[in-house]
């Protein structure tokens, strides 16, 4: 059990506990997300969870709300000492938690005012009250300081003020938790600022925050307690009365967990630069002008395992993907070079003809064709390995997906079935098998074991060891720490689409590079 | 003889998901087939003569030509995505308008016209593909448009009367049959030894295929398998060939279909074109990430529809001996019918022209059947309907069990 929280405040009045979640563990299969989790919300505070991705911070928060429903978790939840049994995002909403995710759900061409009561239509089902609305919206936003009519459609607002909308929403609903899933993700310092500081307001309001954030600064700005999540555990919460917060208090208790053998050894052979990245610079594919890659420069060698780190958002997918042939954003400026010699890489089938593979995070919506055979996912980027003048010889295709296969172990009873049919780490092996396939030098592998077991993960590991020993260079994206500190001969830190550290695998530690992140948040300006 | 045959499929048995599969796979194919037979008992117990009456098969044929025609090329549209192609059925009235002027009216030489034809089809279907592909215009409304506006150019350029009669050297290419001029016992020689010597090739081709397979240590099918498959692929094309050789002989028709649909089942089954065809209707994310230009593969299934439209066009304004304003008309709806009556995904990604072909003769069949027994025609539509609705609604229910399990 956690230490008591009823400590007093300076009036020395009892803090009333308003809710507790009580030895909470959720399975996925094959992965326990959460084991025996407490955690306690007292009355009027604004408590923030920090944690690493995947630490198991919206695991929880969904278990809060409803998404995942009662039954599907152990423990118990009790709110105002009443045990909840919550089993739809209505029924907790009905209790007055609020959720705002990281992506906002609003609708962009409705109105500020349609959105705010959308479900919750002023008025009779068969009738409108326009009016009503718009006269209840305007007040709304009144509150959280948006000085914009509530007739204004969404799209024509900027991100910071949708925010603001979606708590307005919320406040509309009569809220008594309001939990806020990484609200500043996408703002920019003023925007930031001006909703840590509505969230003080609140406070005074009588409103209960929790607040899930990366940003240390501002979690340290704003909370009243933090608790940290480690790996579905939590593991300490720090209260701002006790003593005051330090920062590579919470790093270390974010990231503090010992490396056990779950990397295969590998001795490295590098060799010379095969692949180098200058000034790449690239916008949103939208926005113009919004860069998401700023004036980045790499290199890769023969032979050599190169880590980027980062957080969610960083743009590390992003510059992967405009390297693979523009298949992201507009591309501004930038060279790439193979073995020295300047390439241009402007579509992605010039990236695959000079040999560049780049496996997506997102192996069902942009790897796999998930109701295709493993044998037509194997070979769509290269059919030409098994075709002549067009025509595919199928029992060739058949054979060298038969091979792929079994050289990376893939768990299945043919390589006709569809793919849809694999467990995740299996059809993770055949995304890595189709690119294998197309025969790379430089392989660009983004999250390559996102949502896999450890077993497979190790799988996945020495695949990549094989590969750097035939002397391919291999980049990863990973936001799992111990991952690019297990199997990476360099790392690079990304943040904020900028390269912000390199550092050899000698000189990296977790904290080297959680600090490394944190220092370069440009963040809310809090002084 | 019933016991011998229960004994042989025993092994299979225990591997009933096998049988189970064939089944599945077939299951269009089982339903054509009972189909015909309940017509057949419902038409012969009415004594109103027979579904397999030789004049009657050699006239499904060639009234079901078109569907086929252009079922293969919608077949391609839906495969990228479930798109399908509305303005079919006025290509085939513009193109045979067309036809028309240049052949009847302007007495052009008849190959040059055929050409010209062809040319202005595929103009028809590049400039909608353009939009599809390239400008990202939905297919629907693409091809909604172009619906009204070939029917309207069509129009124009009949100034709404119809053009006949077509001189008989452009008929005999499309209406005609081998042998021609011909007494009744050698055609029916003729057409018998042309389906025997069919099942020879395939004969040949399959064990010749089979052979390569082993020599190169390829996995191969079981030959009992093998060998029922050819006995009962090669008894149905000797009974159809038996049949139309006790009528007139081998409708032309008929060889311009078995070019289209052998065709366009090797491209789709066997070419990396083909392929792109598959992979885009299933993840199109995931095919341009895969270096395929996914906007060259939408552009020429559209532009592929607009010839084959013309080669329908060309087929319809033979049989009919003229070209009239109101041809083509709801064409579009049979070829889209039978790619989903024929197992083609509404989302795209799965189907196969042999599945088509399927559908187009069993819409056929129903068409013709219903019409045998003196059905009222508005009976007829509404009984297609439903027929067109199930076989969606099995399709998109089977997909959800298997993710079920």
């Amino acid at each position: 059990m956690p230490a008591c929280y009823c400590s007093t405040t300076e009036s020395n009045q009892l803090e009333k506990i308003l809710l507790e979640m009580q030895h909470i563990t959720k399975r996925f299969p094959g992965v326990v997300a959460l084991h025996d989790v407490n955690l306690q919300i007292v009355e009027g505070e604004i408590h923030a969870i920090v944690g690493e991705n995947g630490a198991g911070k919206s695991t929880l928060m969904n278990i809060l709300s409803g998404i995942y429903p009662s039954g599907t978790y152990e423990g118990t939840i009790q709110l105002e000492g009443e045990t909840c049994a919550f089993h739809t995002i209505k029924e907790s909403e009905r209790q007055g938690i609020i959720i705002i995710h990281q992506e906002l759900a609003l609708v962009p061409y409705l109105t500020i005012g349609e959105n705010m009561f959308l479900g919750n239509e002023r008025g009779s089902y068969f009738s409108i009250d326009w009016d009503e609305t718009y006269a209840k919206a305007d007040k709304q936003l009144k509150i959280v300081g948006l000085e914009e009519s509530s007739r204004v459609q969404i799209k024509d607002l900027g991100i910071g003020k949708q925010q603001l909308v979606e708590i307005a929403k919320a406040l509309a609903k009569n809220v008594k938790i309001l939990i806020l899933d990484e609200p500043t993700a996408s703002l920019n310092d003023s925007d930031a600022r001006k909703l840590l500081d509505l969230l003080f307001e609140f406070k005074k309001k009588g409103v209960t925050s929790i607040l899930i954030s990366h940003k240390l600064n501002e979690v340290s700005y704003v909370a009243d307690r933090i608790t940290v999540i480690r790996d579905g555990e939590v593991i300490t919460t720090l209260d701002k009365q006790k003593h005051t917060f330090s920062e590579n208090e919470i790093i270390k208790a974010m990231v503090g967990r010992s490396l056990t053998n779950r990397f295969p050894k590998r001795t490295s052979n590098i060799g010379p630069v095969s692949f180098e990245v200058k000034n790449w610079t690239v916008n949103h594919p939208i926005y113009e002008g919004r860069r998401i890659c700023e004036n980045i420069s790499f290199n890769l060698r023969k032979g050599e395992v190169v880590g980027i780190s980062g957080l969610m958002g960083a743009g590390r997918t992003e510059l992967a993907m405009s390297i693979f042939g523009h298949s992201y954003g507009q591309f501004v400026e930038g060279k790439t070079f193979i073995n020295g010699k300047e390439v241009v890489l402007n579509t992605i089938k010039s990236a695959i003809d000079h040999k560049i593979a780049y496996v997506t995070e997102d192996r069902k919506g942009n790897g796999l064709i998930l109701n295709n055979p493993i044998i037509e996912n194997t070979t769509l980027s290269h059919l030409k390995a098994v075709s002549r003048h067009q025509v595919i010889d199928t029992d060739l295709e058949y054979q060298e997906a038969k091979r792929i296969s079994d050289t990376l172990k893939t768990k299945c009873s043919s390589v006709r079935d569809e793919v849809n049919n694999l467990s995740g780490g299996n059809q993770q092996k055949v995304l890595i098998g189709k690119w294998i396939f197309a025969e790379p030098e430089i392989l660009l592998l983004d999250e390559p074991t996102r949502g896999i077991d450890v077993g497979a993960k190790y799988e996945i590991y020495c695949i990549i060891n094989q590969l750097v020993a035939e002397g391919k260079s291999v980049l990863i994206i990973s936001s799992e720490l111990p991952e690019i500190l297990g199997i990476c001969d360099r790392i690079y830190v990304m943040n904020e689409g900028r390269i912000v550290g390199e550092m050899l695998q000698e000189e990296a530690t977790q904290e080297a590079i959680m600090q490394c992140i944190m220092q370069s948040h440009k963040g809310a300006n809090l002084n | 003889m019933h016991h011998a045959v229960s004994q042989r499929s025993e092994p299979k048995l225990t591997k009933s998901g096998n049988i189970k599969n064939i089944l599945k796979k077939n299951s269009m194919l089982i339903a054509l087939l009972s189909t015909m037979l309940l017509f057949q008992i419902l038409i012969s117990s009415r004594g109103i003569g027979s579904l397999f009456a030789p004049a009657n098969i050699s006239n499904l044929i060639s009234q079901n030509a078109y569907v086929v025609i252009l079922a293969s090329g919608m077949l391609l549209c839906i495969l990228t995505g479930g798109n399908i192609d509305l303005s079919v059925g006025s290509i085939v009235a513009l193109v045979g308008a067309v036809a028309g002027t240049l052949i009847v009216n302007l007495h052009m030489n008849i190959f040059v016209s055929i050409i010209i034809c062809l040319l202005v089809g595929l103009a028809i279907g590049a400039w909608q593909g353009f939009w599809i592909a390239y400008v990202r215009i939905p297919p629907f409304i693409v091809t909604l448009a172009g619906m009204l506006l070939w029917r309207g150019v069509a129009l124009l350029i009949l100034n709404g009367l119809t053009i006949s009669p077509f001189p008989a050297n452009y008929q005999k290419y499309f209406t005609s049959f081998l042998p021609a001029n011909a007494s009744s016992e050698i055609v029916f020689t003729v057409t018998l030894i042309v389906g025997i010597l069919i099942c020879l090739v395939y004969l040949v081709y399959t064990f010749f295929d089979r052979y390569k397979k082993t020599k190169k240590g390829y996995t191969v099918e079981s030959l009992p398998s093998v060998i029922i498959r050819l006995i009962l692929i090669c008894s149905a094309a000797l009974f159809v060939f038996s049949l139309l050789g006790r009528h007139k002989g081998i409708p032309v028709v008929l060889i311009l279909l078995a070019a289209i649909v052998l065709f366009y089942s090797y491209f789709t089954s066997r070419t990396v074109p083909g392929r792109h065809l598959y992979s885009l209707g299933g993840n199109e994310k995931a095919t341009k990430l895969s270096g395929i230009n996914t906007n060259r593969v939408l552009f020429f299934a559209y532009a592929n529809m607009g010839f084959l439209s013309a080669v329908a066009a060309l087929v319809c304004v033979a049989r009919f001996n003229s070209a009239t304003p109101s041809a083509g008309d709801s064409y579009e709806l049979d070829a889209i019918g039978s790619c989903f009556i024929g197992g083609a995904s509404a989302y795209g990604g799965t189907g196969t022209i042999g599945g088509a072909v399927i559908g187009a003769i069993f819409m056929g069949v129903m068409n013709n059947g219903m019409s045998i027994l003196g059905i009222d025609s508005n009976w007829q539509k509404a009984v297609k309907g439903t027929v067109l609705l199930a076989a969606v609604v099995f399709d998109v229910l089977s997909k959800k069990r298997v993710k079920a399990n």
